[in-house]
């Protein structure tokens, strides 16, 4: 498939809008000097994730990612962002000193991901553009096949709820134990 | 659409995560990065769904397994690093060496 037929099918420029929207975005995620800003720009990059799977007739996954990761992780990711700042404001640089290593393997494992993606799928084509997933279909895998982990995943999220509200819970003073033992 | 722009596509989310694990020093940022890996592991499970067209929409399935675990991990991480935020007044995971040798 040459680079003319390829660009000639509209599908294509939408992933290039969302593409490179997306890895501008994750670009910047990483290298903001601004936490409200890295913050900002996960939600464009999961914005334009949830656009390349609706590219790939997975309607639902797409709305479940706008859902739990833009709803909910993103808005949790900046209540944390605020509890976290330094009373003093204090501008300690956001990256350490060791950004040139860290580039280096990030290129290195890109390259061999990229390389192995590259030689194992040649150019097989993902070719049903418009054929939606019948949402039935996920419900009903996981309510058969996938009882088991679906069930599993369900504690996990119970054993995070109760977990996280334990850890993060306030030390009772010594006057509030005393208290606490003489009701 | 070829398989592999997307293939390629996730693998740069992947490589940029791990850059941001590696090198930012607050916690909240080393999570934001861990987002962005797990968003590259959930589009190349899609692709491969969409390759493969299964009957019970296997990557589709497993990709909401990792969204929902990814929350959960999400939520996890943000309540330690409020306690340790709580016990040492800094995000920094610079300073949590205690256990190095």
């Amino acid at each position: 498939m040459t680079l003319a037929d390829w660009i000639s099918q509209p599908v294509n420029w939408v992933f290039l809008v969302l593409g490179v929207g997306t890895l501008f975005s994750a670009f910047r995620v990483v290298t903001s000097q601004n936490l409200i800003h890295a913050a900002l720009y996960l939600v464009g990059t999961l914005g334009g994730v949830a656009g390349l799977f609706v590219l790939l007739s997975a309607e639902f996954v797409a709305l479940v990612i706008i859902l739990v990761y833009l709803g909910a992780v993103i808005v949790l990711f900046l209540f944390g962002i605020m509890i976290t700042r330094a009373p003093t404001g204090l501008d300690v640089g956001l990256d350490n000193d060791r950004r040139v290593p860290a580039a280096i393997v990030s290129l290195v494992l890109f390259g061999v991901l990229a390389y192995g993606s590259l030689i194992a799928f040649g150019s097989d084509m993902v070719n049903e553009v418009g054929i939606a997933t019948d949402t039935g279909v996920i419900g009903t895998s996981l309510l058969g096949r996938f009882v088991i982990p679906f069930e599993i995943v369900g504690f996990i999220l119970l054993a995070s709820l109760v977990g996280g509200i334990t850890v993060a819970r306030r030390d009772l003073t010594p006057l509030e134990e005393e208290q606490r033992r003489s009701v | 659409m070829i398989a592999n722009q997307f293939l390629v596509l996730a693998a740069a989310l992947f490589a940029l995560g791990v850059y941001g694990l590696l090198v930012r020093r607050n916690a909240v940022l080393v999570l934001l990065s861990i987002e962005l890996m797990l968003a590259g592991v959930n589009i190349n499970l899609i692709v491969f769904e969409a390759m493969l067209r299964t009957s019970e929409a296997v990557g589709q399935v497993f990709s909401l397994f990792v969204i929902t675990v990814a929350a959960a991990e999400v939520g996890i991480g943000l309540a330690i690093i409020i306690m340790i935020f709580r016990n040492r007044q800094s995000a920094n995971v610079d300073e949590l060496d205690l256990m190095r040798w």
